[in-house]
């Protein structure tokens, strides 16, 4: 059935199946690459992508559920051709390595610095809980997100 | 905690050859164009690519661990929608892949480890590749897979590598199933222990883990216009083109291999995973094709690190000093041969540890099991032993009042010194300076949270060979040129693992040619189009190809000079190269532009191929301990305190410090970020990770039941650099690329022991080990 997304702003109907997951929908139907597929069952947070703001596994929510509703991935970050800030800070301190958890770990962290500024580092950690990377122990992904923090604060 | 990277020169490296100062941009932590690509989302890896008419291709594995395959119905499959092709092993041109495995004992002869494509009467282990198919959607491909009719008759297994190796156990192959078998034997051992004050033994145990990257295995395939098959895939192999056109039976110039990106490889994408089977179904239906292994696929069937069960008799004086190692090891081969007999080599290698041991027996094997199979994951058989020789020296220190690194003082290598296999040592090894520095780090300690949770501290150290066996004759090649406008291309085909492979050859060119990092770019992972660089394993890629790189743009800076000079009318030695000019001596300069279009009046060529040998050695009889195994050995030193909640056993890692001795840090960010994430997942190795194997029946299929760190499991590793400059790479630069995986595990286990007094030898050191350790159940 035609279904009408808003995907970074811009609106599109897509046919789409009632059992394919947002993730089908987005990457094969789609072609929008931005969201990785790590597990297929929720676990690992490549697929995440921002529903009304908040983080969800894209793989576990059928498309259809998504309809009309706020879908942001990666690329509604980044600005005409400037980089988000978050994205700068995660360039600074050496946070990408393979970068497939990436887009996961911007869009997460993101939404969680949105409405926590004040964060601290232990509860940014809790907030990454679901998002799993294997290149980096985390450490430098948790220093970008806390300079990102300080900057909110303009502290940075 | 804050991870605070630190960065240091060596202080106590005296005899060190010194670094080469005075360096614009190796040894900066520049930002990775590569990162750029992938915080966009821009960067397409394997499977984020699609082809018009592309079908998909889905494997059929086998279900059970030992069968034989009475027959194959694919008659109601062939005929069911959207299905293209259905492969079987008689479909296969050539259906073996071949693995060349040098120097083996007699007692097991010379051994071609061999692997069927899709297997013919007979499967091994649960998920063995049996069929394939290809079709218009997914779906329709998994559907018809499911449909094929397998008959097996089941046979007997064989589960354990110890049951493997008895008399009358089920054959895995019918040549037996001690697959491989590797000795060493140094010194005078009964004397030794004779001699001894103390002698400690040890039995330890590790488990099979799956190397977990996030990036499951993926390419699409296709047959290109000039008929060449072409297979854009995620491999940190991109060699394996051949591999493809043998079991093709076509030329190898008809294959290319197109490297993408990789989501991860950990040595997990060093065996052909995707490739063959793409190149196949492409082969036979003439369309592009695309495969992308599950999650649940992927760890149920791609191949584990190897388990080994590890005995130690360790003999010390009572001033500490070692004096005798005697080391049984066995390891699990699973189903099939893969990369095993090689990982025991590193094993055995490496099994006495960094230390000066004047007597050493080492026994080593590794069997056929019905398992799942074992081959490469980073640390490579150098690993497991960690945990053996590094929870031995706690023990010994325990045993005579001696401090962890006052243990490691009194016996570690130095330059000079013979290694168990006959190998002088002849580069700097900083291990009593790491290890001091570990320990250091951790500072205070943290006071127990509660009377019952108990704070410990364990150290351990660890060395990692980098570079390929000398006897394999290694070569790695990259093209370095100047486009007219001054802008450099460097090519080399050197698959990216994540790690900053590429980037750093860009580093390596822009200091060379003295131009800008952002005036550089790089192709790499085209077996067609670049020069061929090896594999990304072995934490090779930086030494091979960063030499390559470095050998092309000095050439290509020389003959570009001695161009200047002699439109300058200057002296070659008056000349240089900088942002992006030619500075003379006298304060002149020469835009880059200018001189290459007078090159290209004079004929002078603007690029330069580049081909970095490594040095190379005959095969050694490592029993008689006759020469040199590996190019060299990075060293690094492990710290952890624990917290042990003495009521649940309940572990928490509080500090990791980890120190290695990189040689040079071309890019300290990247090098950061490998010790960082190498020492996180030793810490799951250490802690939790388990691919529980019953029966030959893999029970952890998923990431909700196979788990890896998240954020919340980990400590923030502080990650200290150590620059000797006595590395054989560029600049004087170590691989670091698998040495801080090893150390954890032991540096955990001999923090519990500190905390509470329990020795446990048995990976992953999980709370109900402990528990029952500590008398709790």
């Amino acid at each position: 059935m035609i279904a009408t997304f808003s995907i970074n702003g811009r609106t599109r109907d897509v046919d789409v199946q009632p059992n394919q997951t947002l993730l089908d929908v987005l990457r094969d139907t789609l072609g929008i690459f931005d969201l990785k597929e790590g597990c297929s069952e929720g676990v690992c947070g490549a697929c995440t992508v921002l529903l009304d703001g908040r983080p969800v596994s894209s793989c576990l929510i059928l498309g259809l559920s998504a309809r009309r509703r706020r879908i942001m991935t990666v690329r509604g970050l980044a600005g005409d051709g400037e980089l988000h800030p978050l994205q700068q800070a995660f360039l600074r301190h050496g946070a990408v390595q393979c970068g497939f958890c990436t887009p996961g770990m911007l869009l997460t962290g993101l939404a969680f610095l949105e409405r926590h500024p004040n964060a601290d580092r232990a509860a940014i950690r809790e907030a990454l809980a679901g998002n799993l990377c294997r290149c980096t122990g985390y450490a430098k992904i948790l220093d970008a997100l806390e300079a990102y923090a300080r900057e909110l604060n303009g502290r940075g | 905690m804050r991870s605070k990277p630190t960065r240091a020169s060596s202080t106590d490296v005296a005899d060190a050859v010194g670094l080469e100062r005075d360096l614009r941009l190796v040894g900066q932590r520049v930002i990775r164009h590569d990162a750029r690509d992938k915080v966009t989302a821009a960067t397409a890896f394997a499977a984020d690519w699609a082809m018009p008419g592309m079908l998909h291709g889905v494997v059929l594995r086998s279900l059970y661990p030992s069968a034989r395959i009475k027959n194959i119905d694919a008659t109601r499959a062939a005929s069911m929608p959207g299905v293209a092709a259905i492969m079987t092993a008689k479909d296969v041109p050539r259906n073996t892949l071949w693995t060349d495995v040098p120097g083996q004992t007699t007692a097991v002869g010379s051994l071609r480890a061999k692997l069927h494509v899709l297997a013919e009467d007979r499967v091994r282990h649960q998920g063995e590749p049996v069929a394939l198919v290809a079709a218009e959607t997914e779906e329709q491909a998994r559907e018809a897979a499911e449909a094929i009719a397998v008959e097996y008759e089941l046979l007997p297994g064989v589960f354990d590598p110890a049951q493997a190796l008895e008399p009358g156990a089920p054959r895995v192959h019918e040549e037996g199933n001690l697959l491989a078998h590797w000795r060493v034997c140094h010194g005078d051992v009964a004397a030794a222990f004779a001699r001894a004050a103390v002698v400690i033994e040890g039995d330890y145990r590790t488990q099979f883990v799956d190397a977990a990257y996030l990036e499951p295995e993926s390419g699409v395939a296709w047959i290109d216009s000039d008929g060449v098959i072409t297979i854009r895939v995620s491999t940190q192999v991109i060699e394996h083109f051949r591999d493809v056109a043998e079991v093709l039976n076509v030329p190898q110039n008809r294959v290319r291999i197109i490297g993408t990106y990789l989501g991860g490889g950990f040595g997990g994408k060093e065996d052909v995973t995707v490739e063959v089977y793409l190149g196949l179904l492409a082969w036979k239906t003439g369309r592009p094709v695309k495969m992308v292994w599950s999650r649940q696929e992927s760890l149920l069937a791609r191949a584990k690190r190897h388990p080994f069960r590890l005995r130690y008799r360790t003999g010390a004086l009572r001033t500490g000093q070692i004096v005798a190692q005697e080391i049984e090891l066995l390891a699990d081969a699973g189903g099939y041969a893969y990369l095993s007999a090689l990982v025991l080599l590193y094993a055995t290698v490496t099994a006495a540890g960094p230390y000066r041991v004047p007597a050493v027996s080492v026994d080593a094997r590794v069997a056929y099991t019905n398992n799942v199979p074992t081959s490469a994951m980073r640390g490579f058989g150098a690993m497991q032993v960690v945990f053996g020789y590094e929870s031995q020296m706690e023990r010994v220190a325990r045993a005579l009042g001696l401090s962890p690194v006052e243990m490691r003082k009194i016996n570690a290598l130095s330059r000079g010194d013979t290694l168990p296999v006959g190998q002088v040592v002849d580069t700097h090894v900083a291990l009593p300076e790491l290890a001091e520095r570990a320990w250091a780090a951790l500072g205070e300690l943290t006071p127990p949270r509660a009377p019952h949770v108990k704070i410990g501290r364990g150290l351990a150290c660890n060395f990692q060979p980098y570079g390929r066996i000398v006897w394999l004759h290694d070569w790695s090649s990259a093209w370095v040129g100047f486009e007219m406008d001054g802008s450099l291309v460097v090519r080399s085909g050197v698959p990216d693992v994540g790690g900053g492979q590429a980037s750093s050859l860009c580093q390596i060119a822009a200091e060379v040619l003295g131009v800008p990092l952002e005036q550089v770019s790089v192709y790499i992972a085209d077996s067609a189009l670049t020069p061929l660089a090896g594999t990304t394993t072995a934490s090779r890629q930086l030494y091979m190809s960063g030499n390559a790189v470095l050998k092309a743009s000095r050439e290509l800076c020389e003959q570009l000079l001695k161009a200047a000079a002699a439109v300058l009318g200057v002296d070659r030695d008056a000349v240089g190269l900088a942002d992006s000019a030619v500075r003379t001596a006298d304060g002149r300069s020469l835009p880059l532009p200018e001189l290459l279009h007078a090159c290209s009046r004079m004929g002078v060529p603007r690029s330069h191929l580049g081909v970095y040998h490594a040095p190379a050695g005959e095969p050694v009889d490592l029993e008689k301990g006759a020469g040199k195994v590996f190019p060299d050995y990075t060293y690094g030193a492990h710290a952890a305190e624990v917290e042990v909640d003495t009521e649940t056993g309940v572990v928490k890692v509080l500090k990791l410090v980890a120190v290695h001795d990189v040689g040079r840090a071309i890019n300290p960010l990247s090098v950061e970020g490998q010790i960082q994430g190498g020492a996180v997942q030793g810490l799951g190795y250490a802690l939790m990770e388990d691919v529980v194997v019953e029966k030959g029946i893999n029970m952890t299929t998923s990431f909700a039941s196979y788990l890896i760190p998240s954020a919340v499991d980990v400590p923030d590793v502080r990650a200290i650099v150590v620059e000797s400059g006595e590395g054989l790479g560029p600049f004087g630069a170590r691989g670091i690329g698998e040495p801080p995986i090893g150390p954890p595990a032991a540096a955990v286990a001999n923090a519990i022991e500190d905390a509470t007094g329990a020795r446990l030898s048995v990976l992953p050191l999980t709370s109900e080990r402990l528990a029952r350790a500590l008398g709790l159940m």
